[in-house]
């Protein structure tokens, strides 16, 4: 695997590109070349054996995820959301929470999800189109995916709020992109989370595009720094250095738990493939753009790392690559052999205490798909229209 | 035991039972605590609950309301108030694409039950976004429920059973009958919370309303019956769902009816109320059904909302026309 030692600096956009470029005060711990650095505030020691874990989580994941966008183009699923290339951020993120805390994900945080035990298969159920969810959020503390931009980190903030009340050591940790940061609901949730002093730390992985808009049509400061005109701080850390995401997420989430409030940590980081699968990238951002963030690719520059160091062997590699077989297989066939539901099933869950309008409906409708069998059964085949 | 109380104080020995007998219970909203809500709903309950129960929050109703889904996900049952009609929209996408899906998406394994309490309706000379009747808009919605009390001891219960459901429950407040006062019997066992009541018995036409326009409708009935004319009037309560079954067995007895609301007539209740009636009641109408209500126009300014407003004679001349038909 090769790792290039030093990246193009892109000169087309002038100021747009230098804050492109990821500085200032960006938290680095691993070098895109897998060289371990250090930082003034934010440190990690990891154990070999968890150095590795990292390593398989983002190798499956990113596995899990090329099978998804596989089963899309072969017609077994409507949608898929990649999180090519965001694998750090996502990893080191979701492996700094505690089984207490509470995780709001937007739709792409597959690799959080597989921190925090999630099945692989409880993601796809909403990008086959036979449920919008399903999962049960409170079994691993993930809440469902959120597709409307912004809206999950109120739920997060008022989670949190909850969180505060009970006078419980727990803190949430709230998904949103560079996109939502425009949201309303999200500045919303700054304000509530800064009032409330809410155990929140809001994490934007910022991927540089909005399906085809730069960052630069978001913001003109770094997203990092809107935490300070709330009240609480902001802290850019390089995304695609899963080290670092976890060294960061890990004080955040201490932070917010040791009752100082929210944080927000943007994560640079970049979307290597599409915003979704029916998305086309070639029409608005470079070829060159995307080799330069191929070269820090987080799982390349960890594996560079292990290699350095001596930590993994060939006989360690070879068995996370039978296991992303083992688990493409596994979703592969559970995705083809996903039932679909059955059509009373949308009149279902509209209520928890019920309605007499749902329960009306549904009669209705029953009855109607009724005659059909009954036609098909030989009875009163003139009847209806 | 039978106490005479206005409507705002109904709501507020409501809120103020909800947060003695359920620790989970909060109340939330803009001005709600030690100013006690712009319509004083809330007075008191800063005082005696704490600001950890009754809160005072940023003026962001999207805020309000994404944060009360939160505070739900965890475990609290929220009222949520709105100060008025017209400043619910900020909150609109919370309500509609969050709270009302939320437990469909989960497919049953969470539950919101959040009551969002929205003073409505005009009569009381306001500005601009304070008169509004917004019901339709989420009646439209499937997993909100919508109800809306006309009466001190409707306001009392219709609360508690709002805050006592599993589901959201947006509580359309009323606002110009807030001062009204009535009878409310605190240890009375309820009824269904979503039934329509006859509040009038009558013979020749039913007029059917809710909220602020009821009292519009028992005085029109009593104007009425000094030309010999009966009418029934049902007070729905609830907008969804809406008894259908009771409108039904009155509009069987007097084969005419007339839809009575604040909200404009084009695609409000009565629309649905006329379609599914007419369905429903086809060969025993004598008329048309017929709507009395706002216009297509939006929300007057305070000096014209007396035309705006349905009033006695709009509803009497609706009277008059179904019995001419």
């Amino acid at each position: 695997m090769s790792v290039k030692s030093t990246a193009p600096r892109r000169t087309t956009r002038g100021s747009a590109a230098k804050r492109r470029s990821g500085e200032p005060g960006l938290v680095q711990l691993l070098t895109p070349q897998g060289e371990r650095v250090e930082h003034d505030e934010y440190a990690v020691d990891l154990t070999p054996e968890e150095l590795r874990g990292l390593y398989r989580d983002m190798v499956l994941t990113r596995r899990f995820d090329g099978e998804a966008v596989t089963l899309q183009r072969q017609g077994e699923l409507g949608l898929w959301a990649s999180l090519l290339g965001q694998e750090a951020a996502q990893i080191g993120s979701g492996r700094a929470t505690r089984p207490d805390d509470y995780v709001f994900p937007t739709y792409r945080e597959h690799g959080v999800a597989w921190t925090r035990d999630v099945d692989p298969l409880n993601l796809l159920g909403m990008f086959r189109g036979v449920n919008h969810g399903g999962w049960d959020p409170n079994e691993n503390n993930f809440h469902l995916y959120t597709i409307v931009i912004g809206s999950q980190t109120l739920h997060a903030t008022g989670y949190a709020m909850g969180v505060a009340k009970d006078g419980a050591e727990s803190a949430v940790l709230a998904y949103f992109g560079d996109g939502a940061s425009s949201q309303g609901d999200v500045a919303e949730a700054f304000t509530f989370a800064a009032v409330y002093n809410a155990p929140v730390v809001f994490f934007c992985q910022n991927n540089q595009w909005a399906i085809s808009e730069p960052t630069e049509k978001q913001s003109r400061v770094p997203i990092y720094q809107r935490a300070a005109g709330f009240g609480f701080p902001g802290v850019r850390v390089d995304g695609n250095d899963v080290l670092a995401v976890l060294a960061v997420t890990r004080a955040a989430l201490e932070h917010a738990r040791s009752g100082q409030g929210p944080m927000l940590v943007e994560a640079f980081t970049y979307r290597m493939g599409a915003h979704t699968t029916t998305d086309d990238p070639t029409r608005y951002r470079s070829e060159d753009e995307r080799s330069e963030w191929a070269a820090k690719d987080p799982i390349a520059r960890l594996r560079a790392y292990l290699d350095r160091e001596g930590l993994a062997d060939e006989d360690f590699y070879a068995g996370v690559d039978t296991e992303s077989d083992a688990l493409a297989k596994r979703v592969r066939e559970g995705v083809r052999t996903m039932p679909n539901p059955g059509p009373m099933a949308m009149f279902e869950h509209v209520y928890a205490d019920g309605s007499a309008l749902v329960d009306e409906e549904r009669a209705q409708y029953a009855a109607y798909a009724a005659s059909f069998e009954d036609a098909e059964t030989g009875g009163n085949p003139g009847q209806g229209h | 035991m039978t106490q005479t109380m206005a409507v705002a104080k109904a709501l507020n020995e409501s809120l103020r039972k909800a947060l003695e007998s359920d620790p989970k219970v909060l109340v939330m909203g803009e001005d709600v605590g030690k100013l006690g809500g712009v319509f004083r709903i809330t007075d008191g309950l800063h005082k005696d609950f704490g600001e950890g129960r009754v809160i005072d929050t940023p003026l962001a109703e999207s805020g309000i309301v994404g944060t009360a889904i939160g505070l739900a996900l965890r475990g609290y049952r929220p009222v949520a108030e709105i100060q008025f009609d017209g400043f619910v929209f900020p909150a609109y996408d919370q309500i509609v694409t969050q709270l009302a899906k939320m437990h469909a998406r989960a497919l049953g394994k969470i539950k919101l039950p959040i009551v969002i309490r929205i003073p409505y309706g005009g009569g009381i000379g306001a500005v601009e976004h304070h008169s509004e009747s917004p019901e339709s808009l989420f009646a439209h919605v499937p997993g909100l429920k919508v109800v809306s009390p006309s009466n001190a001891s409707d306001a009392y219960w219709m609360l508690q059973q709002a805050i006592e459901c599993d589901d959201p429950v947006i509580f359309f407040e009323p606002k110009r009958r807030y001062w009204d006062k009535g009878e409310v019997d605190v240890e009375a066992v309820p009824g269904d919370l979503h039934r329509a009541v006859v509040v009038q018995q009558g013979t020749d036409v039913t007029l059917a309303a809710y909220g602020p326009m009821v009292k519009v409708c028992l005085e029109a009935a009593a104007a009425a019956a000094n030309e010999g004319r009966s009418l029934e009037v049902v007070d729905l309560r609830s907008l969804s769902p809406i008894d259908f079954d009771t409108i039904q067995a009155s509009v069987q007895k007097t084969r005419r009816l007339v839809v009575v609301h604040e909200a404009p007539v084009f695609y409000g209740a009565g629309a649905e109320i006329a379609a599914r009636i007419t369905e429903r009641c086809f060969y025993h109408l004598e008329a048309p059904v017929l709507r009395v209500g706002g216009f297509h126009a939006p929300y007057p300014p305070a000096r014209l909302e007396d035309e705006y407003l349905p009033g006695l004679d709009r509803v009497l001349d609706a009277v008059d026309r179904a019995l001419a038909f």
